[in-house]
């Protein structure tokens, strides 16, 4: 249940008031409409992560990026990028 | 935006587990909160990879674990009141209360039915203005805006027929509990990611100081979990205790406020039982006085007797860190996924169960 998965913001299909602000989401293909009041800086395109129907996270691009970078910086990823190709 | 593939890239976790071995020189306990991680640290066979220094021990934070027994009694009574449709996450059905567990009530004819959503809860109540639909609102921090937002809607719609029966517990209380049980052995905490996005981390600043635990916010994939084992590993040598970020992707300092507002605007703070620990002061959420019209205990005036637990479950060590799955004896013979005993073995985030599925 505490499951929260990030997918791609397509559209926003509704937005009556800050309670009723809703969007298509594509989870891998998958479309799902989901509640996106708690994120009112979503927007199209974005990436949100999403948990039991409502979006609590919007995806923090740089700091994705920063996980990858953690390790290049102790000079091991380009190790072994070079092992994986 | 980096894909979820490559938080499981095996190269990428081979790299995090080398610099761990390198460096791990004290041992450590460290525990996981949260039960999803748990099962990731199990399902993906990261416990067996790390080095001997490190003991990895599992926390409370399974919902359906932490549940107690009363409470689940109270869903299973209200799901048989005939006018009642009771919804629920699916992982609740299979919990055994002190009678029946709800998918037996289920079979025996109540109308329960199992949503994604609370919201979608809403929508059923307003197709059946002739019904009491009841949604179990369990969970932690995590779910909390979302079941706080069910109740917000209903009441902006004038939906009279919906409440719910509230059930959530919060993390740093129980942090708290264990690390103040003069059993402790816990060194180091990794943080439930999911539960910081929504709150963020400033409430395990005084935690992290006042224990001297080093306390790192983490993910759910191999990577993340390795990233924030090694985390935590360096600030144990270094003999630091900070909070840390290790899922800055997804979890800001100050956490979501708009989630945190809503919350607040439905739920009230209260002392909370959890199943195999006991009470924990200030530890769970209710239906605050506001909108009680949507407090299910308060709409059903219901009043449960409290019942004793299974004595032969130790999920309570367990989920304390001082004993892992293998050391119940019931493990695995009177105790398994089909016939669990306790909460552990039947959510599959539950500590028990992950051991019996992965071992
Ligand atoms: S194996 Fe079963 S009885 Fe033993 S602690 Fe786990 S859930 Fe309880």
């Amino acid at each position: 249940m505490c499951l929260a998965i990030p997918g791609k913001v397509l559209s926003i299909t509704a937005q009556e008031d800050a309670t009723f602000r809703f969007g298509k989401i594509s989870f891998a293909g998958i479309i799902k409409e989901v509640n996106l009041s708690m994120v009112p800086e979503a927007v199209v395109g974005d990436y949100v992560l999403v948990h039991v129907g409502v979006a609590i996270s919007v995806v923090d691009e740089a700091e994705a990026q920063i996980t990858f970078q953690y390790l290049k910086e102790m000079g091991e990823i380009d190790e072994l990028q070079n092992e994986a190709s | 935006m980096k894909h979820l593939s490559e938080y499981r890239d095996a190269a990428l976790v081979q790299g995090y587990l080398e610099e761990i071995k390198r460096i791990s020189k004290k041992p450590l306990t460290l525990m996981e909160i949260c039960g999803g991680q748990t099962h990731s640290l199990v399902k993906n066979g990261i416990l067996d990879m790390l080095p001997a220094t490190i003991t990895m021990v599992h926390g409370p934070g399974c919902p359906v674990c932490v549940t107690s027994l009363a409470v689940i009694d109270e869903a299973v009574f209200l799901a048989e009141q005939a006018n009642v449709i009771l919804c629920s996450f699916g992982d609740m059905l299979r919990v055994p209360g002190s009678g029946k567990s709800l998918l037996e009530a289920k079979a025996l004819g109540a109308d329960v039915r199992i949503l994604y959503s609370p919201l979608e809860a809403v929508k059923l109540a307003r197709e059946n203005p002739e019904k009491e639909v009841v949604f179990f609102a369990v969970g932690f921090e995590t779910t909390a805006p979302a079941n706080a937002l069910s109740v917000i809607q209903a009441h902006k719609l004038q939906v009279e027929n919906y409440s719910i029966l509230a059930s959530h517990v919060l993390v740093p209380p129980a942090m708290e509990a264990i690390l103040s049980d003069t059993k402790n052995k816990i060194d180091a905490f990794l943080a439930a990611g999911h539960v910081c996005t929504i709150m963020g981390m400033e409430e395990y600043f005084p935690i992290a100081e006042k224990y001297k635990t080093p306390i790192v916010v983490t993910g759910f994939e191999p990577v993340d979990l390795l990233q924030g084992i090694l985390m935590a590993v360096r600030q144990w040598e270094a003999g630091e205790y900070k909070v840390e970020n290790q899922y800055a992707r997804y979890v800001q300092r100050q956490g979501n406020k708009m989630a945190m507002d809503m919350i607040q605007e439905v739920f009230a703070v209260q002392d909370k039982v959890w199943r195999g620990i006991g009470e924990i002061p200030q530890s769970g959420f209710e239906v605050n006085e506001t909108y009680q019209h949507y407090n299910a205990r308060l709409k059903f005036n219901l009043q449960l007797t409290p019942v004793k637990e299974n004595e032969a479950c130790i999920s309570g060590d367990i989920m304390k860190g001082l004993k892992k799955p293998k050391q119940c004896t019931h493990f695995g013979k009177a105790c398994r996924p089909e016939h669990p005993l306790g909460a552990p073995m039947v959510s599959s985030e539950g500590a028990c169960a992950a051991y019996f599925h992965y071992e």
